[in-house]
């Protein structure tokens, strides 16, 4: 040491100036997009082919079962209803309803939020996600930009956009129609989807963890769809509340009506600010954190968090809240819809086919139709619910669980029970939420015990779908999303069989296709009880199984 | 409390597909005693923890836990015992506090008290949402909640892998009060001087297999340091001294083995030499294995191949 106080100290060279300026924040975009693409690529190809496939069969399906403009006008006449509204679009050309515009204000609102969940959904998974995981310290330390992670998740989002908006306007041309006006409708899609994927940008600065910064983004996403919807109902073809919405930008394109493109151009802009916007924030925060500092919580545990029910309950209790607040509005709207809609059956004998009614009763027809669906969502919620239990055994947390003392059969019990009576509380609040609807609408107070009713006795049904579910979890551990496969395809069953006329055998392939209609058919108890049975062997079945097996990662 | 030996493993035989993970492994733990349960990584050691939980199912051999069948009894055992992973996963929603409750409450004794008293010991904040927990932080929630569980044996896995060393020591105390309380304790570590530091017996395993187990005594041999000094005299009386091995001389230079309980002795005659420098390094995992087993046992071969 006593030689570095004589000699001259060495001095280092100079850095690079380029390093030094604090430009270079982008670099390595371009390899972090070439590898996103690359571990994306499944998704971005089942995203792109699912929205155009819908377009498409929508664009078919319409065209088939309102054949002449007669059939046209009576669907016209729900979608000015305030909660054929709220569905769709702000009634552009419903005084001369054509397909293009059928197209435009019906399918419009499914694709748009479609396209910005795909959007959030891609911006969070490279850029949150990865912070979160860890894999973005790895990526950051190499030499990468500090922007770059962000640029590259906007640019993998946009190429999706780009790729949604080719697809459906070749699909929709391709259906025959107007290829500027189909042009002009899917480039709302994409723009309307960059718009919400550019809020997830902002809000994936904002939150340490994924589920937060989706959430958020998805929230603002229900308010926007919501604000449209309110405004729209306020004055026919939008009023000056509409137009807060981005949501509403894409709408009043009026597509296939009288075309105009300047609306898009507040799409453009916002998009445009709020990705300037994450950009800067991503470039001044520290990495993993927030912008936002999570909350402190309970030093100590409240007296009910004591075993697997309680736990399990606790860790869905912000889900069950989002689908109890989401079945709510399902019930609602059918409910809402029970009497213009029956008007409008009457009148098209191919709906009457889809619902399922010959002659009278077209009311409980369509009330045991909005049935299934509280059904279909419910069956929903519970394969999912279940399904945890796998993620749960996969993050390595179910065997603190099963070390601390807790029998297997206890937890996987704990979790059919849990998925179970929440897929209660959810067939509850939609059949409670329709028959108030439809009690007010039309003044019949029976309404509310006919929802009830049916919304209830979709319960064996699902239960079934949920012990099935348990078994795939308890004896084939690894391939237990294949559930979701089963949710598929009595889904498919359920909304299509009717329409694509299938023989009676083929939709009992389905629990749901063994369900008396109720309220068009009274209630046979047999088939419930025999669906009851199934689901309890299931479950038994189930629980023997994942005595017997080995945990696994 | 069952008489006879905490943990008792023969010839434990465990095969994930085509691998063998555990190839005849033997391990006991004495009532009363903290073992420890040494192995490089990928050696087999939390395999045997988790078939001991009854979380994986032996292929072959038994194993006998608190005088119960880990797979059959697993429930009325685990409330006889706490775990540490060595990965620790938490709920990431709930708060550390939260957890060392649930599993508390979960095994049905919870000491309130105790908690407190440790979460201050290992100066953790229960507040904190487990998302936002370090890996250190993670692992103090978990051994939290095991050692104020009035339970007869802790099952720890390479629990001090993410402790600080003020912790470390906070953790050995704890070892040492549970020792003193009567429980048994069964670690698994590949650090050797943590298991020096706080084990009365070990087992060293080797891909599934136990290649050498006792007392710290018996297994003396294997905790020989490395001297290196430079001495002023001649050094090679240091030769006759008990305890010394292997010793060779360069110039000034001399380098040899020492067994540990003889460092005393060989440390004052070397202070007699005139001592210039004077290096000791006691043998790590890597070194054992490479002295003691390196080429003598083969890679158990693939089941089935061949």
């Amino acid at each position: 040491m006593s030689a570095a106080t004589t000699l001259p100290a060495p001095v280092p060279a100079p850095l690079p100036a380029r390093v030094s300026a604090g430009a270079g924040q982008l670099t390595g975009t371009g390899v972090l997009l070439r590898a996103a693409l690359r571990r994306n690529r499944r998704r971005l190809v089942t995203w792109v082919l699912a929205l155009g496939g819908i377009t498409v069969y929508a664009a078919v399906a319409l065209g088939a079962v309102y054949p002449t403009a007669a059939d046209r006008q009576a669907r016209a006449a729900v979608m000015e209803t305030p909660a054929g509204i709220l569905l769709s679009g702000p009634g552009f050309g419903t005084d001369d309803y054509t397909l293009g515009a059928m197209i435009a204000n019906e399918l419009g609102l499914t694709v748009l939020v479609a396209v910005s969940i795909m959007s959030i959904s891609l911006v969070v998974r490279q850029t949150r996600a990865e912070e979160e995981s860890g894999n973005a310290e790895l990526l950051l330390a190499a030499a990468v930009g500090r922007r770059a992670p962000l640029a590259s998740a906007l640019a993998l989002m946009a190429i999706a956009d780009v790729a949604v908006a080719v697809v459906i306007t070749a699909g929709l041309a391709g259906a025959g129609l107007a290829a500027v006006d189909a042009a002009a409708l899917a480039v709302g899609f994409a723009l309307t989807g960059a718009v919400f994927g550019a809020v997830a940008a902002v809000t994936a600065q904002l939150f340490v963890q994924a589920r937060a910064a989706s959430g958020s983004a998805l929230a603002v996403l229900g308010a926007a769809v919501l604000v449209r919807g309110v405004g729209d109902v306020l004055h026919h073809s939008g009023s000056p509340l509409s137009w807060l919405s981005p949501i509403a930008w894409a709408q009043q394109t009026r597509a296939f009506v009288d075309l105009r493109w300047e609306p898009l151009g507040l799409s453009v802009a916002l998009a445009a600010v709020l990705a300037a916007l994450a950009l800067r924030l991503s470039a001044r925060r520290d990495v993993g954190a927030g912008l936002l500092t999570p909350r402190r919580g309970p030093a100590a545990a409240s007296g009910w968090l004591a075993g697997p029910v309680a736990l399990l309950a606790r860790l869905q209790r912000g889900t069950v809240a989002g689908w109890t607040a989401a079945m709510l509005l399902l019930g609602l709207t059918f409910g809402s819809l029970t009497d213009s809609v029956t008007d409008m059956i009457a009148g098209n004998p191919r709906l009457a086919t889809v619902f399922g009614g010959e002659g009278a009763g077209l009311t409980d027809s369509f009330t045991a139709a909005a049935g299934l669906y509280y059904g279909l969502c419910a069956a929903a919620f519970t394969v999912g619910s279940v399904l945890r239990l796998r993620g749960e055994e996969t993050a390595g947390r179910l065997e603190l669980l099963l070390a601390g003392g807790v029998d297997r059969r206890r937890v996987l019990g704990a979790g059919l029970a849990v998925a179970c009576a929440a897929a209660v509380l959810l067939l509850l609040v939609a059949g409670l939420g329709g028959g108030l609807a439809a009690a007010a609408v039309s003044g019949r107070a029976g309404a509310v015990p006919d929802q009830l009713g049916t919304a209830l006795v979709q319960l064996p049904a699902v239960l079934l779908l949920g012990a099935l579910t348990a078994v795939l979890v308890a004896a084939v551990p690894r391939r237990s999303g294949l559930a979701w496969v089963a949710v598929c395809w009595v889904a498919l069953l359920g909304m299509f069989g009717p329409l694509l006329q299938l023989p009676g055998w083929a939709a009992r392939l389905s629990p749901f296709g063994w369900l008396p209609r109720v309220p068009a058919v009274d209630v046979d108890v047999a088939p419930l009880a025999v669906l009851l049975l199934v689901a309890a062997a299931l479950g038994a079945v189930a629980l023997l199984a994942f005595r017997r097996r080995d945990l696994s990662g | 409390m069952s008489a006879g030996p905490a943990v008792e493993v023969r010839g434990l035989i465990k095969n994930f597909g085509d691998v063998r993970a555990l190839d005849g492994l033997d391990l006991t733990v004495d009532a009363g005693s903290v073992a420890g349960f040494l192995g490089p990584n990928g050696a087999g050691k939390s395999t045997t923890l988790r078939i001991l939980l009854g979380l994986l199912r032996a292929d072959g051999g038994t194993a006998r836990l608190l005088g119960g069948d880990p797979w059959a009894d697993a429930v009325a055992l685990h409330r006889r015992l706490a775990y540490v992973p060595g990965d620790v996963a938490l709920w990431p929603t709930l708060t550390g506090g939260e957890v060392i409750d649930l599993l508390g409450r979960l095994r049905g004794r919870a000491d309130a008290r105790r908690r407190d008293e440790l979460l201050e010991r290992f100066d953790l904040d229960p507040t904190r949402k487990t998302r936002a927990y370090s890996k250190g932080n993670r692992q103090k929630v978990a051994l939290v909640a095991a050692l104020a569980a009035d339970v007869d044996l802790l099952v720890l896995d390479e629990p001090t892998s993410g402790l600080d060393p003020l912790k470390e020591e906070v953790f050995t105390e704890c070892i040492g009060e549970a020792r003193a309380a009567g429980r048994s304790v069964l670690l698994s570590s590949h650090v050797l001087s943590e298991v020096e530091k706080l084990c009365d017996t070990v087992t060293i395993i080797r891909n599934g297999r136990t290649v050498e187990s006792g007392t710290l005594t018996e297994l003396r041999h294997l905790t020989r340091s490395t001297v290196t000094a430079d001495v002023a005299a001649d050094p090679s009386g240091l030769a006759a001294l008990p305890g010394v091995h292997d010793l060779s001389r360069d110039g000034h230079r001399v380098r040899f083995q020492v067994d540990n309980a003889h460092l005393d002795t060989v440390v004052a005659a070397l202070a007699t030499l005139g001592l210039d420098s004077l290096v000791c390094t006691p043998p790590s995992l890597e070194q054992l294995f490479l002295q003691h087993y390196g080429d003598a046992l083969p890679v158990p071969d693939a089941v089935g191949a061949r």
